[in-house]
């Protein structure tokens, strides 16, 4: 039971590679806090340091009251579930779970206790006498969450743990993480790329990119108020559409946008209409394709009329390019001219450089 | 797939293999042959007549007392050297897999004595231990250490131990160093999130999962100090002073060539010969199985 504070904490290589540029978060006692960002923002090595494998450059680290700046790993009082799981090989699943326990010097009666209830727990009773390289994927995965939950840690730290297993199987693992959390009430910080994973399993998100925080806050209040265009197009699948607010088309539906350089509209937040809503965005498009997923349907249309390129990176759409999303029954032809809609409220304004979120 | 090549003549396939074939029979086959023909027969003193003794040379071998002492001395050697150069390579190896600046210069450094030959090898070390040549000899006697090893069987034997695992260190450092980076480095932060001190983690982590290398190396390191030794005794003590530093191999060499005991000395290879066959029979046996932790 803990609180994890991260106050301006700077990581620079030698080298002068400077991997994370100040970052401040707050994971209150019990919280799962989710740190996302695409491959190479900086969420891994922030983990790290946390963990104590990687050294701080400045800034502080505080673990429940203590700044552990200083502190070795192993008397941090953190558990950490690996990404390629780094289970022992040579010892037992049992093993495994009660070497963190022996090296503390634990009686033998009750690293027993603790490692068959934690096997007990994650379904692993069965399997407890077996080596690492005889279980599957999803099983060791469990033994690497078994590891961390006998010690009882303050913290948990997960670094991508579902990334190395299939679809199906990561989204029970999914479920299975935030439920055991509940459980124990432990605060943890988990890493991920996926962010799906990282709108489920968060009590607090934290969006990196490039050794930065870009938000930090409720996934969905995040979802519906992004600070940035990055944020905007990283969180949500589809991405949000960005579109210069500046061209005609759009500056004169728009009216008062204050200095808003770019706009966005989520693509579920469009409806195929003839009718334009009252300070909404109305925009002819001409279907260039479809894909029908079921539940849904995603047509991409582009706008002829607007050549002009957008700066937000993943996930980016050619410039004039619009994904809209609309019920599975329906579709239009391909080639065909239609018009969407979004209302007033469903529009998110930014200023040009995508750095700021303007609220008229 | 097709992995049979097909040869439209039959004569083919038999003379791509022959080079290889003849240079198997003519340097193995056939002195291993040869060996163990003689190993049966007794030549007189002037090498004019032979005679079928059966089994007369292994009997007289094993009656004799210095055999029995060369053997001894092998088997303590071969320990020593195995055991010195497999604990000071895995040393280096553990302070070499760590991410220094210019670690490839060291790493580079420390291989390079594997490719220098063994009596080059017996000669540097002569060249600072002789007793009257050498560089550190002067030391020794300066430090009150009576040094002389071509008097001091002791001494002259702890030399060719040195000598010898010195050698073997750049090998047994190479396969340790790639042991140790096969293991993923997070299996050995785990550990220290587990609360495992540097030694700690050292014997319970590192040393177990370096085991197959380890197994590995120790049967080719006993192999080495049987046989390969040969160049750095020669070099270094020929056997000297008395028999003291007289392994089995050079006993082979000492017998047939300087003492002239071809039967006995062809018995004594056969022996060497089983014992070769048995350390790879080991060798396939159980360190060709992938995982043996």
């Amino acid at each position: 039971m803990a609180n994890v504070t991260l106050r301006n904490v700077r990581k620079t290589y030698t080298g002068g590679f400077e991997a994370i540029k100040g970052v401040n978060v707050e994971v209150g006692d019990g919280q799962f806090c989710v740190l996302v960002g695409p491959s190479g923002c900086g969420k891994s090595t922030l983990l790290r340091m946390v963990a104590g494998l990687e050294t701080i450059t400045s800034g502080e680290i505080d673990i429940g009251g203590r700044i552990v700046n200083q502190v070795e790993p192993a008397d941090r009082d953190i558990a950490m579930v690996f990404q390629n799981y780094a289970l022992y090989p040579h010892m037992s699943v049992f093993n495994n779970m009660a070497y963190g326990l022996r090296n503390r010097g634990m009686k033998e009666a009750e690293v027993k206790s603790r490692v068959e209830e934690a096997a007990r727990v994650l379904e692993l009773a069965p399997m407890l006498e077996r080596k690492p390289r005889q279980l599957s994927g999803g099983q060791r995965q469990r033994v690497a969450m078994g590891r961390a939950i006998v010690r009882q840690p303050k913290v948990f730290l997960f670094d991508e743990p579902l990334s190395n297993l299939d679809a199906k199987l990561r989204i029970a693992m999914r479920v299975e993480i935030r439920k055991l959390q509940r459980r124990l009430n432990t605060t943890s910080i988990y890493v991920t790329h996926d962010q799906l994973e990282a709108m489920t399993l968060a009590d607090v998100l934290v969006v990196m990119n490039g050794g930065q925080v870009e938000q930090v806050g409720n996934p969905l209040a995040i979802y519906e108020k992004p600070a940035t265009t990055f944020v905007a197009s990283f969180i949500g699948a589809p991405p949000m559409n960005l579109m210069s607010a500046r061209a005609d088309e759009i500056k004169s539906q728009l009216g008062n946008a204050g200095d808003a350089g770019i706009l966005g509209i989520r693509p579920e937040d469009f409806v195929i209409t003839d009718q334009t809503p009252s300070g909404g965005v109305a925009l002819p498009l001409a279907v260039e394709a479809i894909e029908r997923v079921g539940a849904e349907t995603f047509v991409y249309g582009s706008r002829a009329q607007d050549a002009q390129r957008v700066a937000a990176t993943p996930g980016e759409l050619p410039p004039g390019d619009i994904i809209v999303r609309i019920p599975g029954t329906e579709a239009p032809a391909i080639g065909a001219r239609i018009r969407v809609a979004a209302v007033r409220s469903k529009l998110h304004l930014f200023s040009g450089d995508g750095r700021k979120r303007i609220e008229v | 797939m097709q992995k049979q090549a097909i040869f439209r003549s039959k004569l083919l396939p038999y003379l791509l293999v022959a080079p290889q074939l003849a240079v198997v029979l003519i340097f193995f086959y056939w002195p291993a042959l040869q060996a163990v023909i003689q190993s049966f027969l007794l030549q007189d003193a002037f090498g004019l007549s032979m005679s079928f003794v059966w089994f007369d040379n292994y009997i007289e071998l094993f009656k004799d007392p210095a055999y029995f002492e060369s053997i001894v001395r092998t088997f303590f050697f071969s320990f020593a050297i195995a055991v010195s150069s497999l604990a000071f390579a895995l040393l280096l190896a553990v302070m070499a897999d760590k991410p220094l600046r210019g670690v490839m210069l060291y790493r580079t450094l420390l291989i390079w004595p594997y490719a220098v030959a063994p009596p080059v090898v017996g000669v540097l070390w002569i060249f600072m231990l002789h007793p009257s040549l050498g560089v550190i000899s002067r030391y020794l006697r300066a430090a009150g250490i009576d040094w002389n090893p071509l008097l001091d069987g002791n001494q002259a034997a702890a030399l060719i131990i040195v000598a010898a695992a010195w050698k073997q260190i750049s090998y047994n450092f190479l396969f340790f160093l790639a042991g140790l980076q096969a293991i993923p480095k997070s299996v050995f932060e785990a550990a220290a999130i587990d609360g495992a001190r540097p030694m700690r983690r050292f014997w319970t982590v590192t040393f177990p999962l370096l085991s197959p290398t380890i197994f590995f190396l120790l049967v080719v390191n006993i192999v080495y100090a049987f046989f390969d030794t040969f160049g750095i005794i020669d070099t270094m003590t020929r056997g000297g002073p008395g028999t003291s530093t007289v392994t089995l191999v050079y006993k082979v060499y000492s017998d047939g060539l300087l003492g002239g005991n071809l039967g006995s000395s062809a018995a004594q290879s056969v022996i060497l010969m089983i014992l070769v066959i048995v350390l790879t029979g080991i060798q396939f046996r159980f360190v060709e199985r992938k995982v043996t932790y």
